[in-house]
């Protein structure tokens, strides 16, 4: 495997707690591994899987999705529902032959800016050991004739949601 | 090229050095010379680069751009969006560009103050302008949402920062619902005898200001009570207050104390003696207690527990005693709240290698504070644990619980002046000798280290280390019957054992041990130490991330009794503000329902915890009350049928953020 293999890496982060645990760790000025690349949600209930499958698809090797802590929500409990969709993309892109360990969940407040950045770090080492994603990198082939299609929605049975609750 | 964007639009990028905070560690000049070339295609067709961006300068430069090339995007590559989102977007709105059409891509917060290598730094910053500009062609004009300011407010905590805060807002001309646990308002400083560094009587200034706040036409005092639900934002809060049952009639009660002289049950008072004396069943903490009615202590009352007793009923004069009262849950709407909650003291117990709880004669600050108080359970005698002996040594400890990796790392403030003023306290009224037990001396503030040097001066010992131990195993014969205080003395460079009659623990300040719980009622966060977090350390010390909800005191951190008031007065200042404003804009930032796609299948409705979602049966379909909606998007992403957009975050939006981060137009446009 090529040791000097950078990854690429899509962040999704909430606007209360992971996003500021970012602003943190930069105010802070901790240092941590550049190849993640965030993007601002309200709130880490709004991460539609597609979103995910889309980042990997595009030339993403990983997607960091980050939140408020269990109980923690700024939308009280939304980001249960992140964390059931995420463990339900996890199964599904283990039937799609994708490694589910390049896509992680991480928890951080906003007081958390040394945990952002270490978890962040270490992500990327995960995914450099996993090695390239390579998906949608051939000729005409990934989703890139879907941009087209803004209404695209990974849809989600109501019967998998309830399996996937922890208990 | 830019005849192949087949967008339209006209983007202006803006690169700021941000003095060298980006400059240092991303080459801007690259970046826009970079983002004008390569995002050509995206309809970029201006891109620069400036010191500072937020400056009225570099604000007028984006406006200049706005008007002269006819821009329709903006995106400002500097710091947080958190930040300067605000700036640029009013910068824009002024120049007649809707403020959700500028977009800000953080370089500073995610590039250059965390990454090191500048050709790393640059790249990184590339891809994130590439993203921003990909997303902002997806932004659409959005209007905000004015909503009328109910112009009444909340305060939470009757404490020294509540009152100041009810009472400039009441004097303003406006309602003001002050909300304590305790029967009484006034807080902590209400237990102390003398305040530093003026030495004037705590209660001489604290009562008349309870007063005027307990007697304002404009102030309803809900005391006993607690808020068990906050619902609604900002201008439109909706909380219900549980009014704990006092037993007792506010309006037949004249607040005689008759009651209190005649209830035979004697019960340790742990919270305003801090255990060092009694109150009865029925009681008012103490004598200037405002309101002035008395509560019952339902666990301790002989009637309660035994079903027989009742010598309060018998002898009150109006007939206002009431067994038969229930907790009341009081629903109030309010606009604005502030939280003055306060701070626990921390429990000297887990230091035990000083002994409290263990040695009699280890007192805390707050033991001590009612042992000197006049009101006190010793009239003001400062003794001994046996109630009578008068010490005539006495040890302060300093930094109890703070300063201390192994308890709370940070400073508690107020503890180092209290010290000194325990010092005073013991040397004039015992002439006993003072030692001062110090790891750092912290007397910063008017008038502060003028009080540590006359301490000084009236010869009380200082000592400069942190105490190993007070114990009472004596070594030697003059040891014998005292506590002996075992410390590194750090000037003098040598152990010393110093034997005390008593030894008082300046302990520190903690947050209320519900602070978490209060935090997440209010939907604000607390900091890893458990304090309120404010919403900028300095330049917002009293608002926090959720507009509407301010902090006061010590519930934000620790602080001594001017900062507290201070803090009060500026958090009613900004709630004033609000009011005056009549009304407040909202993000729109808001989900809804395209009906014609609906299926009606309803996984939505039960994802919305704020009950926005709503299925209307002849219709066969959902739909989404915005009034409700607080745009979280959770509904959007479960959409099956798409059916649902959000406004700000669309998938349109999130989607063409993800091609740009992972430079997929950059591609496609060499291809």
């Amino acid at each position: 495997m090529d040791n000097n293999f950078e990854p690429t890496i899509i962040g999704f982060t909430c606007n209360w707690c992971s996003y500021r645990a970012a602003d943190l760790a930069g105010t802070a000025r901790m240092k941590y591994a550049p190849n993640v690349r965030l993007i601002r949600m309200m709130c880490s209930g709004r991460l539609d899987p597609t979103f995910v499958l889309r980042a990997l698809s595009s030339g993403a090797d990983g997607v960091m999705v980050t939140g408020c802590h269990p109980g923690e929500c700024h939308y009280i409990e939304q980001n249960y529902k992140a964390l059931r969709r995420f463990l339900l993309l996890r199964r599904v892109l283990a039937g799609m032959g994708i490694e589910p360990e390049r896509v992680k969940l991480v928890w951080a407040s906003a007081a958390e800016g040394a945990k952002f950045a270490a978890e962040t770090t270490a992500f990327v080492e995960e995914i450099r050991k996993l090695g390239p994603l390579n998906w949608g990198k051939g000729e005409g082939e990934g989703m890139k004739n879907e941009s087209e299609d803004k209404n695209s929605s990974f849809i989600i049975q109501p019967s998998s949601f309830k399996k996937e609750v922890p208990a | 090229m830019s005849g192949n964007n087949k967008n339209q639009e006209r983007v202006g990028v803006y690169v700021c050095h941000c003095g060298s905070n980006i400059a240092g560690t991303v080459d801007v000049v690259d970046v826009a010379k970079w983002a004008g070339e390569k995002l050509n295609h995206q309809g970029v067709v201006i891109a620069r680069e400036y010191k500072f961006m937020c400056s009225s300068l570099g604000q007028e430069l984006i406006q200049k751009d706005i008007k002269e090339l006819g821009l329709t995007r903006v995106v400002v590559a500097a710091c947080s969006p958190h930040l300067h989102e605000k700036t640029f977007r009013t910068a824009a709105q002024n120049a007649g560009l809707n403020p959700y059409l500028v977009e800000l891509a953080s370089i500073r917060e995610q590039v250059s103050w965390v990454h090191s290598d500048k050709a790393v730094g640059t790249a990184k910053s590339k891809a994130v302008v590439a993203g921003a500009v990909s997303r902002v062609i997806e932004n659409r004009a959005l209007d905000e949402i004015k909503v009328p300011i109910n112009p009444n407010t909340l305060i939470v905590g009757g404490g020294i920062a509540g009152i100041q805060s009810a009472l400039e807002i009441a004097n303003a001309g406006f309602h003001v619902y002050l909300v304590e646990r305790e029967p009484s308002i006034g807080g902590h400083m209400a237990q102390f005898d003398k305040t530093f560094p003026t030495l004037d009587c705590s209660a001489c200034i604290l009562t008349p200001r309870m007063v005027e706040a307990g007697t304002h036409p404009n102030i309803t005092l809900l005391t006993w009570s607690e808020v068990t639900n906050v619902s609604g934002y900002v201008g439109n809060f909706h909380v219900t207050i549980k009014k704990k049952a006092r037993f007792v009639k506010e309006e037949l009660c004249t607040g005689c104390g008759i009651c209190q002289e005649k209830c035979p049950k004697k019960v340790v008072d742990e919270v305003y003696e801090a255990g060092l004396g009694y109150r009865k069943a029925v009681y008012t903490p103490f004598a200037q207690a405002v309101p002035k009615f008395p509560v019952m202590d339902k666990e301790n009352c002989t009637y309660f527990q035994k079903g027989t007793c009742k010598a309060c009923e018998k002898f009150c004069p109006t007939g206002a005693i009431d067994f038969k009262q229930e907790d009341e849950l009081v629903k109030i709407d309010v606009g604005n709240i502030i939280l003055a909650t306060g701070y626990d003291l921390f429990d000297a117990r887990r230091v035990s290698n000083y002994g409290y709880g263990r040695l009699p004669n280890v007192f805390t600050s707050l033991e001590f504070e009612r042992l000197s108080n006049a009101a006190g359970p010793t009239n003001g005698n400062i003794v001994l644990r046996d109630g009578k002996t008068t010490p005539r040594s006495v040890g302060i400890i300093h930094c109890v619980g703070s300063r201390d990796k192994n308890f709370n790392n940070y400073c508690s403030v107020i503890c180092c002046m209290q010290g000194l003023k325990f010092a005073h306290l013991v040397h004039e009224r015992t002439g006993a000798r003072v030692y001062n037990f110090y790891i750092d001396m912290r007397t910063a503030y008017k008038a502060y280290d003028e009080f540590y040097q006359r301490v000084l001066d009236e010869g009380t010992l200082f000592v400069r280390g942190k105490v190993a131990e007070v114990t009472n195993a004596a070594r030697y014969d003059y040891e014998k019957g005292k506590l002996i205080v075992q410390v590194e003395d750090t000037l003098a460079g040598k152990q010393r054992r110093i034997p005390v009659d008593m030894v008082i623990l300046s302990s520190g300040l903690q947050p209320r041990r519900d602070a978490k719980d209060v935090g997440k009622l209010f939907g604000i966060s607390c900091s890893s130490d458990g304090w309120f977090t404010e919403k900028h350390p300095k330049l917002d010390p009293v608002a926090t991330m959720t507009e509407g909800i301010y902090i006061a005191g010590c519930a934000q951190g620790p602080k001594d009794i001017p900062s507290s008031v201070a803090q009060g007065a500026a958090a009613s200042a900004r709630v004033l503000d609000k009011i005056l404003q009549k009304e407040v804009a909202l993000e729109p930032i808001k989900a809804s329902v395209d009906h014609d796609k609906c299926s009606g299948c309803r996984i939505c409705n039960g994802l919305c915890p704020f009950n926005a979602i709503a299925f209307i049966e002849d219709d066969n379909i959902s739909d989404i009350n915005p009034a409700l909606c607080q745009g979280c998007g959770t509904c959007v992403a479960a959409c099956p049928a798409g059916a649902i957009s959000g406004t700000g975050f669309s998938d349109a939006q999130i989607l063409a953020q993800i091609d740009g981060l992972l430079l997929r137009n950059l591609e496609m446009e060499k291809a």
